[in-house]
């Protein structure tokens, strides 16, 4: 990591202090996390304070964390039936609890400033709620307006004061929020043309999915505790 | 009678204006525009989604097809991401290859753009003159991945192969005679870089050419001049990247603020814009086209002298090529691996941008240390012109809703993904 960004970094932590936590970082990316009560006043700050600077927001990205980490193929000791490509697919997991686990759902903003040439990256946690909630920055960055509207669509997460938050890339009368984790690869939903009603009919989806290549974590000693806790990459 | 105040019109999604599928409704009044609010998402495949579902080398392909006018630059930013977690360094000359295929690729970009937003705002003629140099560029990608788009020629450590000695040529047939074959293949006799640097001698005069037919063109200032003006602190506010925010007087350019590869060895200048108009927004992509040349020709002769790997040797990621595969157990293991599972990315996060023909192209890769990423986010420029369509064209009159389409450089491939 640069000296410009320790130094952005030391004058984070002195203005903002508690507010915010340094995430560690692989590649020498800074990283905060933000409480998302404290979001926009952050933001604000680091939009119009002038040793911030950050005029532009490059992007706004929802995460959904709930199948972290886990893989769908053992690969820690060997098997008595040897090695199988064949995954048993797990059943999705819907999660339709009324308080959500509290680090399920994160909008990661990129900010950049000009100015300054550095970047930033902002992550905030929406917290138990179902829906997810989190404050709107269309009043601080006009940009975010679709980026908003895009993680909403997605995801599900409401932003509480966006001025037009419907969905923009599904189409129109679409249920559920695609990229959450429990909504599956495949969908719910196939369309076929109905001769009898003469019209385009939705059904639900017919065919079995099936996992190509299973998913893997392995072990390996290169990326191995030390350099995950290196902060300059 | 009633009299009618404002009234809402429907536009696209099939339009031959809207480049592809674009609704957009209109609240007119009489016929100036107060509010356009676009219909997105008719193309979107949710490759966002699929690339969760496969190994990384697997969605380079996705990449092509995001914005399929600049093709490799969208595999670049891809490939930077991973490169960056994975921590490999790229070898020089794959480097060099790559930033002659991203100016390559922009020179593609722009000149269909030039074509489009000419045959939009009536100049037909620039959609046969940018064809004619688009096909020589399209060979390029033919003659280094096989495939005239859709190239998959940028991997993670390097790119496929290395740069071919000879260029594919015409194939004699009942439609062109054998007059014409050696005519066309007359310039395909040398190696890709002879082929090349052919096109870079003749390619200024082909931008004077266009120039001529636009530049000073009464209709043509008529259609862009003063036309949907954003001033740069707007242009900063709304997240416009490249052309976009250049076209507004910021001297903004990733190439040269937050160089990657070779950009830092390169001698090329950043066309600014003084008013924010379409023509100035014209006028910086002509010039881009120029510089882009440049950049071309520096790479072309650094090529010519330096010779080297093109890939990392780490068969960890990059798989070991066939015949090492044939004759050597631990190749055939890491190439069975590589092929079956793919490589894990260590546990974290990284954000890869690169300067698109379109603006800022950006990858931002969540891995959880599996084979496959777990969340892939693509930043797509176009997605935040678009957002600002309906500020861009209050007021203006109907016909300059095509003009700022244009203006935008709009590819659903990646507004949609």
């Amino acid at each position: 990591m640069t000296d410009r960004y320790e130094t952005l970094a030391a004058r984070i932590d002195e203005r903002f202090g508690e507010q915010v936590t340094r995430v560690a970082s692989i590649c020498g990316e800074l990283t905060y996390e933000v409480d998302k009560g404290d979001l926009h006043a952050v933001a604000t700050s680091l939009r119009n304070e002038g040793e911030f600077g950050f005029e532009m927001l490059v992007d706004v990205c929802g995460v959904d964390y709930l199948s972290y980490g886990r893989a769908e193929w053992a690969t820690s000791s060997a098997t008595g039936t040897g090695f199988s490509r064949g995954v048993e697919r797990e059943p999705v997991i819907l999660d339709e609890s009324d308080e959500f686990d509290p680090k399920r759902f994160a909008v990661v903003y990129h900010l950049l400033s000009i100015h300054h040439n550095i970047r930033l990256r902002l992550r905030a946690f929406t917290g138990t709620d179902n829906p997810p909630m989190i404050r709107s920055v269309v009043d601080i960055w006009n940009g975010a307006n679709w980026f908003e509207r895009e993680v909403f669509d997605m995801f599900g997460i409401l932003f509480v004061g966006h001025p037009d938050l419907r969905r923009i890339l599904t189409d129109y009368g679409f249920i559920g929020h695609p990229f959450r984790k429990d909504f599956p690869l495949i969908g719910n939903v196939e369309v076929s043309y109905d001769a009898e009603k003469g019209r385009v009919a939705y059904q639900p989806v017919s065919i079995e999915p099936r996992t190509l290549v299973p998913r893997v974590i392995r072990d390996d000693n290169r990326y191995s505790e030390d350099l995950k806790d290196r902060v300059d990459g | 009678m009633a009299e009618i105040q404002s009234y809402t019109m429907n536009f696209g999604p099939q339009h031959p204006a809207a480049h592809g599928v674009l609704r957009l409704v209109l609240e007119l009044e009489g016929e100036v525009i107060q509010r356009a609010d676009p219909h997105v998402g008719l193309l979107h495949r949710g490759t966002e989604k699929l690339a969760e579902s496969k190994p990384y080398n697997q969605t380079i392909g996705y990449m092509d097809r995001l914005d399929y006018v600049s093709m490799m630059c969208n595999e670049h930013a891809y490939v930077m991401a991973i490169e960056k977690m994975l921590g490999v360094e790229v070898p020089i000359r794959a480097q060099y290859i790559r930033v002659m295929f991203d100016e390559v690729t922009r020179i593609l970009n722009h000149l269909l753009w030039l074509a489009g937003h000419g045959l939009d705002i009536g100049a037909m003629t620039m959609f046969l003159y940018c064809f004619r140099e688009r096909e020589d560029l399209m060979d390029c990608y033919e003659a280094v991945s096989g495939t005239r788009m859709h190239a998959t020629y940028y991997r993670p450590g390097g790119v496929y192969r290395d740069l071919p000695d000879s260029m594919p040529k015409y194939q004699e047939s009942k439609f062109r005679s054998k007059k014409e074959i050696d005519r066309l293949n007359s310039i395909r006799e040398g190696s890709l870089l002879d082929f090349l640097e052919a096109f870079t001698e003749k390619f200024p005069g082909c931008v004077d050419e266009y120039e001529t037919l636009l530049t000073d063109n009464r209709i043509w200032k008529q259609r862009t001049v003063n036309i949907a003006v954003v001033s740069p602190e707007r242009a900063m506010q709304l997240g416009f990247t490249g052309p976009m925010l250049r076209g507004s007087g910021v001297e903004w350019d990733l190439r040269k603020k937050q160089p990657y590869e070779v950009y830092d060895k390169m001698d090329f200048d950043i066309p600014v814009g003084l008013n924010g108009d379409c023509y100035d927004r014209y006028l910086v992509r002509i010039e881009e086209m120029r510089q882009s040349n440049r950049i071309i020709k520096q790479c072309i002769d650094w090529l010519r002298e330096n010779s080297g790997p093109v890939m990392v040797d780490d068969h960890k990621v990059v798989a070991p090529t066939r015949v090492e595969m044939k004759d050597d157990m631990e190749s055939l293991i890491h190439h069975f691996k590589l092929f079956t599972e793919g490589y894990c990315v260590p546990e974290g996060e990284a954000y890869a941008a690169v300067e698109h023909p379109k603006g800022e192209f950006g990858i931002y890769i969540v891995s959880d240390g599996a084979n496959k990423p777990y969340r892939v986010k693509i930043r797509a420029p176009g997605f935040a012109h678009l957002s600002a369509m309906s500020e861009m064209v209050e007021g203006h009159m109907l016909a300059d809703v095509v003009a700022v389409i244009g203006t935008q450089d709009i590819v659903f491939g990646e507004v949609d993904r």
